[in-house]
């Protein structure tokens, strides 16, 4: 195919909305030379810089507001202070309610990872015509409002809490189905960007059981997508409120919220504490998560929009791959 | 625009000292190449010299770090892409995907403000040209790489532009219908006095459709001349090597000839100064005889291996200390097997000598 | 890894009598994850299904759905679906506009990185860390309150805006953008820059190629994200409980205050109703949606 490197959408050619201005300021004598396609690459710096000032103040006020509040004192006039940070950890219920938000995420990640990953590559392999129906049960979730489904999980963890266990972990139960949309999704692009068909029957003919293609090709392979995956999963879970309140479980958002019916400033500490948590996790993620230009474009478009990158790079790579 | 078909003649196009550096690598580095109205240029060059970004930059798809395109006579260097009515098939397969063949030609078309009709008619004409008219309600993802690449062809010769930028259009198709398809290509430019710019990397190619070819290394133009003059009068030792095989044998240079193992060859530059020299002879410029005696002599080996190619064949001789490629008809070099002891000549046509330091010379 | 990953589980698995087919035995391999999906999705779905149209002794009754027609959750369905409409349009096109913006710059860049972390946080931390967010802005004593306050002006302080149906549609707009932008950003990295320079090659303007190129291109998604949009905010609950402390101003308010009444008031019985209603409404939107997906898109295949 092109071996032309990727060039970023729109690079060099031009704006986006404002191009209709200058298409109609043809005709207006000879343009000076450099004019047309400069005036274009800056209308396009100024369309960006106004879309992340506005996003940038929407998005950042509220949280710069947060911590302006945590830091406030008891009463008006009083200096700032740093109480609320250091209650955080002085409150047992709620460091309790974040080791326990942690635990499910972890487990959460990992159950979808084995429950998901094998069946999406065992579907496309060998049972292809149950792609359509696993990708619509893995979307289902999407159209079942969580708060419609827990309605009807209430009766079901009743069952479980006398039976098996009243551990808050058995909610991960309930998490998996939440993420299995964007987990499906992110892992889907990652399949459909290696070409899985040609790479399991290359590891195949090398003599490679299920367990090694699994672990040795698949896994590698689209490692950028799985922990996008586990991205997904881990944010969801960490701002999960909704199944944990209504099924009576404390996780940490349900911790933030009973807190601060106590002590406003601590909980609005620990909520900022928390996104900036879950954004470095990510950032740093980020770094460490794309080590190639292979697998950054794993997240292409849905349907056949871009048809997907042929396996001969992913191929001559597991070639030369030690055995 | 129809009206205009047999009229407009093709414009000159010339770029001037262009220069173009992406984060530290110089892709184009000073190239300089003036198209005359009407006429077809094929360069060519190894992978990555910068051959698409010279395209590019005459296209207005990118711009120059310095240097300027002029489009008969008038700078047109910071226009934009839709601007310079210019055609242009891509590398890369560039069809729009949720259109069908028929529709991505008629596209241009309509963006010409070509009526609807006569839109149909010149979409249905174009993709007859390129021999797909049963193929005119596919999407691009139900065509083949070299349907689609007829396709982007027939989309671009429809809007009839004044210059016509083709980036390795053939690159993707079997040989049978890459030859025809050159030829078509060739005619209709000829036909509408298209000034085109052909980039490929298949020399042959270049040298069958182009008047003109230009070699390019490094972002820099190394020649330009007519397909004889590149082929048999190489300026530099890059163009030589680039354009055909080459056997490098060495030599000294003397008095405006250089002596290759006993034999006097004429130079083309013959203002070289003497010493020793490699030179660059041209498979088919070595002759083979049978060689009955056994003794060794400067230009007596064993044939190692014969390559049939059609209607030449080419013969590898082992000379004891190296091995010397022979281009010769087949029915010739069949009577050489592989094992032979055969006597070499070399014709005496002038011949290139590569140095450590060679300056590039200019022939046109 | 699956059963059936494993050649020695399935080779146990495999019946006396030879069909003639490997089908069945490869099906083995999707067992668990088709069980589990059965037991934690299909099972409360129906036990939501078989709860709304039963009274609490299990008495078969439509009733939960007459019931349905009082006007306080009549006002919350019209409420959910304007505050689920409204935000999932303007979220969706302000948060194209930024992935644009993002899909402009470098993309190893910081800038896109730290874009997209934080659009993964956001999008998925709605709930209290929101509510609070917004409490602690333009709430009656937030950031921007006191300040207006202190220049005089006590609109902010005094109004309970932000607990009715413009506030709600602000602050879902902070989970709505982000959730757009990781959604949309696929879809825009799709586009190739040739279809651009194709299109300016034979002569259109940017406009030509955002009307008739990139537009068409991608419309499918933009529309299956709005939709996405749609049903998060709509079946959004968190946000609303800690913003909201009483009353059922959205359905999903309703729904958890019908469940856990102390009073003993609770009518699950209602509430599945309620719950069965939402996955209607949202179904009713994504079959609409998949008919109209149908009809832009015919060249996907
Ligand atoms: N957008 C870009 N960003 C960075 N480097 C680039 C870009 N476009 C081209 N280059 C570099 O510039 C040089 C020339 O590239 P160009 O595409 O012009 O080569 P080419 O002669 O067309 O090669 P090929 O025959 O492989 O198509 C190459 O080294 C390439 O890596
Ligand atoms: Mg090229």
């Amino acid at each position: 195919m092109s071996n032309l490197p990727p060039r970023s959408l729109g690079v060099g050619s031009g704006g986006l909305l404002l191009g209709h201005e200058a298409a109609t300021s043809r005709g207006a004598g000879s343009p000076r030379p450099g004019s047309l396609m400069r005036t274009r690459r800056i209308k396009l710096q100024i369309f960006r810089g106004v879309v992340f000032l506005i996003m940038g103040l929407f998005f950042l006020v509220p949280i710069g507001a947060m911590f302006e509040f945590s830091t406030r004192g008891d009463t008006m006039t009083s200096p700032r202070t740093l109480e609320a940070w250091t209650a955080i950890i002085k409150v047992p219920e709620l460091t309790d309610a974040i080791s326990v938000s942690l635990q499910l995420a972890a487990i959460t990640s990992i159950a979808m990872l084995v429950l998901l990953l094998p069946t999406m590559v065992w579907v496309r392999l060998r049972i292809p015509q149950l792609n359509r129906i696993l990708e619509f049960i893995c979307l289902l979730p999407l159209t079942v409002p969580a708060i419609a489904l827990v309605v009807g999980m209430v009766p079901l963890y009743r069952w479980i809490g006398v039976n098996l266990s009243d551990s808050i972990l058995t909610l991960s139960f309930a998490y998996l189905i939440l993420v299995l949309p964007y987990t499906y999704r992110t892992l889907d692009a990652g399949l459909a960007a290696i070409d899985l068909k040609t790479l399991t029957e290359a590891a195949r003919s090398l003599g490679a059981g299920w367990g090694t293609v699994m672990l040795r090709v698949v896994v590698p392979n689209m490692s950028s997508a799985i922990l996008n995956a586990c991205l997904l999963a881990v944010a969801l879970v960490l701002g999960e409120f909704t199944m944990a309140n209504l099924l009576n479980f404390e996780n940490l958002q349900v911790a933030i919220l009973y807190i601060g019916l106590v002590s406003a400033s601590t909980s609005i500490a620990v909520a900022v504490a928390s996104l900036v948590f879950a954004f470095v996790l990510l950032m740093i993620l980020s770094y460490v998560g794309r080590p190639k230009d292979r697998v950054a474009r794993a997240e292409e478009i849905p349907g056949s929009l871009v048809p997907s990158m042929t396996g001969v790079s992913v191929l001559a790579e597991l070639v030369d791959q030690p055995k | 625009m129809s009206e205009m078909r047999d009229t407009r003649a093709g414009i000159e196009v010339r770029l001037e000292d262009l220069r173009r550096s992406y984060a530290g690598v110089t892709a184009l580095d000073g190239l300089s190449l003036t198209l005359a109205p009407g006429e077809l240029v094929a360069l060519l060059g190894p992978s990555g010299c910068g051959k698409t970004t010279a395209m590019r930059l005459v296209a207005g798809l990118e711009e120059a770090n310095s240097g300027r395109v002029m489009f008969a006579g008038k700078e047109v260097t910071g226009l934009p892409a839709n601007k310079r009515d210019v055609g242009m098939v891509f590398q890369a397969y560039s069809l729009f995907p949720h259109m069908t063949a028929h529709q991505n030609v008629a596209f241009g078309l309509s963006l010409h403000k070509v009526g609807p009709d006569e839109r149909k008619r010149r979409a249905g004409e174009m993709l007859e040209l390129v021999g797909l008219s049963a193929y005119a309600n596919r999407y691009a993802h139900q065509l083949s790489g070299g349907q689609q690449q007829r396709v982007a062809l027939a989309r671009a010769l429809a809007i009839q532009p004044t210059v016509l930028l083709l980036d390795e259009p053939l690159s993707a198709l079997d040989a049978k219908v890459r030859s025809r398809l050159r030829d078509e290509i060739r005619r209709v430019q000829l036909e509408v006095g298209t000034t085109t710019l052909f980039v490929t990397h298949d020399q042959e190619e270049a040298l069958a459709i182009a008047d003109r070819v230009g070699v390019m290394n490094k972002g820099r133009l190394e020649q330009l001349g007519s397909p004889t003059v590149i082929y048999s009068r190489p300026a530099t030792p890059f163009v030589a090597e680039f354009v055909g095989l080459t056997n490098r044998l060495d030599g000294v240079v003397r008095d405006g000839e250089v002596e290759v193992r006993g034999m006097r060859l004429p130079l083309v530059q013959p203002n070289a100064a003497n010493g020793p020299a490699t030179a660059l002879v041209r498979p088919e410029a070595v002759a083979l005889a049978a060689d009955s005696e056994n003794v060794p002599g400067p230009l007596i080996g064993t044939v190692i291996a014969v390559s049939f190619l059609g209607a030449t064949s080419r013969v590898t001789v082992d000379l004891g200390d190296t091995t010397i490629l022979a281009q010769l008809p087949t029915s010739e070099a069949s009577a050489h097997p592989a094992g032979t002891r055969v006597r070499l000549a070399i014709r005496k046509d002038p011949v290139l000598i590569a140095r450590e330091e060679t300056a590039p010379a200019e022939v046109n | 890894m699956t059963a059936a990953g494993n050649p020695a589980i399935s080779t146990a698995a495999r019946p006396p009598m030879r069909t003639g087919r490997r089908l069945p035995l490869a099906w083995l391999g999707v067992v668990p994850f088709f069980a589990y999906c059965g037991l934690f999705l299909l099972l409360p779905t129906l036990i939501i299904t078989g709860g709304s149209f039963a009274t609490k002794d299990g008495a078969f009754t439509l009733s939960n759905f007459t019931d349905i027609n009082q006007p306080y959750l009549v006002k919350a369905f019209l409420y959910s679906t304007i505050i689920a409409a409204v935000s999932a349009v303007v979220g969706a096109l302000a948060g194209a506009l930024l992935a644009y913006a993002v899909v402009t710059s470098n993309p190893r860049g910081i800038l896109r990185r730290s874009v997209t972390s934080a659009s993964g946080v956001l999008a998925q931390f709605g709930g209290v860390t929101l509510a609070f967010a917004f409490l602690a802005t333009v709430g009656q004593v937030g950031f921007i309150s006191e300040i207006l306050l202190q220049r005089g002006i006590d609109s902010l302080s005094r109004s309970t805006w932000l607990y009715e149906l413009p506030g709600l549609i602000l602050v879902y707009m902070y989970f709505q953008v982000p959730l757009m932008v990781i959604v949309f950003l696929p879809a825009l990295d799709g586009v190739r820059p040739q279809w651009r320079e194709a299109t300016e090659s034979l002569g259109g303007s940017t406009w030509h190629y955002w009307r008739y190129v990139a537009g068409p291109l991608l419309a499918p998604s933009f529309l299956g994200c709005t939709l996405l949009l749609f049903a998060n905010a709509f079946s959004a609950y968190a946000t609303a409980a800690a913003l909201v402390s009483q009353g059922s101003i959205i359905v999903p308010l309703a729904i958890s205050n019908l469940l856990t009444s102390e009073t003993g008031r609770a009518q699950p019985g209602l509430a599945q109703a309620l719950a069965l209603s939402m996955i209607i409404i949202v179904t009713v939107v994504t079959v609409l949606y998949s008919l109209l997906q149908r009809r832009t898109s015919r060249w996907l295949r």
